[in-house]
């Protein structure tokens, strides 16, 4: 058996892959409700149906779904400019309080203006928090990836202090309970966001616009002259360089895109769900860590991103909902990460080509156009 | 070694070639760029383990697994990018990696004084306690050779000796090797420059497209049947330009001691001054690494000057503003072509606006017009001959030449009036390096200046009105090419004034 490298990598496979990842996930985990005394088939069943089928389950896959999308998106911006930015979970913080802050300022206004004051507001935070890493990567090089992470705990810090450590503008002081036990103020009524009922299920209006901001995104990044600009740079720094492109410009705008992403996320968690700044809630969703997962597993398209955020969403809730006596708790832990070793492990295969039967007589088939050996050749 | 076949993806490297050199000759190994050259002698150090075939040394079948094996036999290799240790000395460069001594250090006394004596009867004046930094190439060269001797080589492979030595300094090679062969070594020398070849080896073995085309005694054979078993065809060697810049054209280029750090923060181009007119073309030569590469991307832009000014059409270019340098109309041809010149993902037709991609007509309001692209790539595609499957193949996947030829479409399409071309034909065939060089002089004759920088004095020769030679970051000359002979020019480029 040897490994070669492919040239190209062909259409069909770049779906076929993910698609035999995830039944090789569910494969491997059945091993280990089998070795558990259970039936996998019965319980792949319950989990699908209380996933998608069940009433109300597209629901609450829908909302689980619209976090990671966003978040998801945020993610996948980043990495296709080849910007590690890890930093997703504290710009939804910033994001949260940002758009808190705002549907509290208009609390007076009218329902359209609040909201779309908080989409800005989660917008402008998170951007503003992925700006800073983002300016010290283009000026001074330094490592994105342990500045976005570390800027992660000061979020955090930050979100638990306005609520628990200052009487901050978010935090509830007007009862007595309140100044007890710390908390934030409840948004007015007009600043919840609506949904949509489609029939089979209700969207929420982050999803909505998660999906919108996925298909601008795609259309920004394949027809503008400044997503030209960031593909050539996450291709090739020097070639932009050469090309007279800013690049340090390109490298700020693109992890602003990306943290007000991010942002929105954390928006939509306040808008969407929570109506009130929710320090412990959030910390303990960890959304900004999975969308690296769903932008991974999505292989940085926003569409895909959209299928993957659904997806994983899906098996989340149906594993929070099902959780009891007769269900394995840890199941879903355990699915969604072989989901994601045997998709990380299926990049291989679209990288590399794997053939049996070393000695074969006729040579490999080539491109015409292939690159000559020069390339391959040198010791 | 019979019937040795190496597969890559992709490539069929070498197939079922037999080479066999006998004992105290020099025997040439005679190739293009991917004609199986490095394939052969890396299989035959060991390196790599070959698919098919077998290899004997002095009648025993041997298998090499690694280089270790191969020198064991008395197989080592000067590879044509040094692999010394830059901090330590030439005696210890020499000894590390050879654990015949044991756990004990062999006294650096003793070691000194063997390597002395290699030296002196090689003739190859090196100091035992130099280090490696502190000497030029020719001599890190000589670390090398003398490293194979004392791990006591009989077969020795020099892969491009001379690519990075001056003439004067490639006869001492020629020298070092004449006394080599005499003791009864053999020596493989692998070149694709017929001239020195001629000069210093017994037999030629010509490969092609990884195929044994065959073995010839060079006192049998010429330069041009040479170049015909290694290209397969007559080549036409000469494409000359006329020599001179038609009469009273305006300056387009001009450089005032301009000066500027290289990678390391050490001064790379010293006080270099230079006027290129309209429609001429003026050849930078000099040995790899003096200051050539930097100076081409001061001019465009990409590296920041730190002294002197540089005036495109009399007006004067803001330092490390590529951009600026692109909208004057400076074109350039960079050395890396596939890291820098393209990016190698993106398809050809992207990469064919890579630089007009913020102007109309390929984009209004910053959207891009993706008809325009198409057509921009269906015309420059046809009108310079890529070929392709299709403008959106990533431009990766095209062969080196077919990569310049989308460079060189997009930075002459763009109407420049100064092209700066970094090694422009290195690595390519011969049919692919035949079009470069005309594309060149048919851009001159339009009138646009060219700066050709290249380290083939031959090319340079054939195409360039004048001659700047480098040396250490300045400009130790400028001759016209009439005045300009390869010995005189040698002496240039090992720093001596003209």
């Amino acid at each position: 058996m040897r490994i070669e490298r492919r040239l190209t990598t062909p259409r069909w496979l770049a779906l076929a892959v993910p698609v035999a990842s995830l039944v090789a996930a569910f494969a491997a985990s059945s091993v280990v409700l089998l070795a558990a005394g259970k039936d996998p088939i019965a319980i792949y069943l319950r989990l699908f149906d209380r996933a998608f089928f069940a009433s109300g389950a597209l629901t609450s896959t829908f909302v689980t779904a619209t976090p990671l999308l966003l978040t998801g998106l945020a993610a996948a911006a980043a990495f296709r400019m080849r910007l590690w930015n890890i930093g997703g979970e504290g710009q939804l913080y910033l994001g949260a309080v940002g758009a808190s802050g705002v549907g509290l300022v208009l609390r007076d206004q009218s329902g359209i203006v609040i909201i779309a004051g908080m989409i800005l507001g989660g917008l402008f935070s998170g951007a503003a928090w992925a700006v800073i890493p983002g300016l010290l990567r283009a000026y001074f090089n330094t490592n994105e990836i342990i500045t976005t992470l570390m800027l992660n705990y000061v979020a955090s810090l930050l979100l638990s202090y306005l609520i628990f450590d200052s009487q901050s503008f978010w935090r509830e002081l007007s009862t007595f309970s309140a100044r007890a036990f710390p908390q934030g103020k409840v948004l007015p009524d007009a600043a919840m966001w609506p949904s949509f009922n489609i029939g089979i299920a209700i969207v929420p209006f982050g999803l909505v616009v998660g999906i919108a901001v996925a298909a601008l995104w795609w259309l920004f990044y394949g027809s503008t002259s400044f997503g030209f600009k960031a593909r050539v740079l996450g291709d090739s720094p020097s070639a932009a360089r050469y090309a007279g492109i800013q690049t340090r410009r390109v490298v700020v705008a693109m992890m602003a895109l990306s943290g007000a992403l991010a942002g929105l996320g954390g928006a939509s968690e306040i808008g969407d769900f929570r109506h009130v700044l929710d320090p412990r809630g959030l910390q303990q969703a960890g959304l900004g860590y999975a969308g690296i997962v769903v932008a991974a597993l999505a292989r940085y398209n926003p569409y895909a991103v959209v299928v993957v955020a659904v997806l994983l969403g899906g098996l989340a809730n149906a594993g929070y909902s099902l959780q009891g006596p007769d269900f394995p708790a840890g199941l879903v832990g355990v699915l969604q990460g072989m989901i994601l070793f045997f998709a990380l492990g299926g990049e291989l295969l679209l990288r590399y080509r794997v053939t049996f039967g070393a000695r074969r007589a006729a040579p490999p088939r080539a491109l015409s156009i292939a690159a000559g050996p020069a390339g391959v050749s040198g010791p | 070694m019979r019937s040795i076949t190496k597969r890559f993806p992709g490539v069929l490297a070498n197939d079922s070639v037999d080479f066999e050199a006998s004992e105290g000759e020099v025997h040439a190994l005679l190739g293009e760029n991917g004609a199986g050259k490095s394939t052969l002698a890396s299989i035959l150090t060991g390196l790599y383990r070959p698919d098919e075939g077998e290899i004997a040394i002095y009648g025993r079948k041997v298998e090499f697994h690694s280089p270790r094996d191969a020198m064991a036999a008395g197989v080592s290799m000067v590879h044509q990018h040094f692999r010394l240790a830059a901090s330590l000395t030439v005696s210890d460069n020499i000894v590390l990696g050879d654990n015949r001594a044991g756990w004990l250090r062999t006294s650096p006394k003793t070691i000194e004084s063997q390597v002395d004596e290699l030296a002196t009867r090689y003739r190859m004046p090196v100091h035992p306690r130099a280090r490696i930094w502190q000497l030029s190439v020719g001599e890190q060269q000589r670390v090398e050779i003398l490293k194979a001797l004392y791990r006591g080589a009989r077969v020795l492979i020099l892969d491009e000796p001379t690519a990075l030595l001056t003439p004067q300094e490639a006869e001492d090679l020629f020298e070092t090797l004449r006394r080599m062969t005499a003791e009864g070594r053999t020596i493989v020398f692998v070149s694709h420059k017929l001239e020195e070849l001629m000069a210093v080896s017994d037999r030629v073995t010509v490969l092609r497209a990884g195929r044994l085309i065959g073995t010839v005694n060079t006192t049998e054979t010429s330069p041009p049947q040479l170049a015909k078993m290694m290209v397969g065809r007559e080549i036409v060697f000469a494409q000359f330009k006329d020599g001179h810049a038609p009469a009273g054209s305006e300056v387009v280029l001009e450089l005032r001691n301009v000066s500027a750090d290289g990678d390391l923060g050490i001064q790379a181009v010293s006080d270099v001054s230079l006027r290129l007119l309209a429609g001429e073309i003026v050849g930078v030569a000099g040995v790899s690494g003096n200051g050539q590469r930097q100076l081409a991307e001061v001019i465009s832009g990409t590296r920041p000057r730190t002294a002197g000014d540089i005036l495109v059409s009399g007006r004067s270019l803001r330092s490390g503003d590529p951009g600026q340098a692109i909208a004057r109309g400076v074109a350039h041809v960079p050395e890396d072509r596939l890291g820098t010149g393209v990016s190698p993902s993106l398809s050809i037709a992207d990469n064919l606006i890579l630089k007009s991609h913020r102007r109309a007509p390929i984009s209004t309001r910053g959207i891009l017009r993706h008809d325009r692209i198409t057509a921009n790539a269906k015309d420059l595609m046809t009108r310079f001959a890529i070929s392709a499957p299709g403008a959106e193949t990533p431009t990766r996947l095209l062969s080196g030449g077919n990569v310049q030829k989308v460079v060189l479409a997009r930075e002459l399409s763009s109407a420049p009036k100064v092209i700066v071309a970094a090694n422009p034909t290195r690595g390519l065939d011969v049919g692919a390096t035949e079009g470069v060089r005309s594309l060149l002089i048919k851009a001159a004759s339009d009138g646009v200046g060219i700066l050709l920088i290249s380290e083939d004095l031959d090319e340079i020769l054939s195409l360039a009105d004048r001659i700047a030679v480098m040396y250490e970051g300045r400009i130790v000359g400028i001759l016209a090419r009439a005045a300009a002979d390869v010995q005189h020019l040698g002496l240039m480029m090992a720093g001596s004034s003209p």
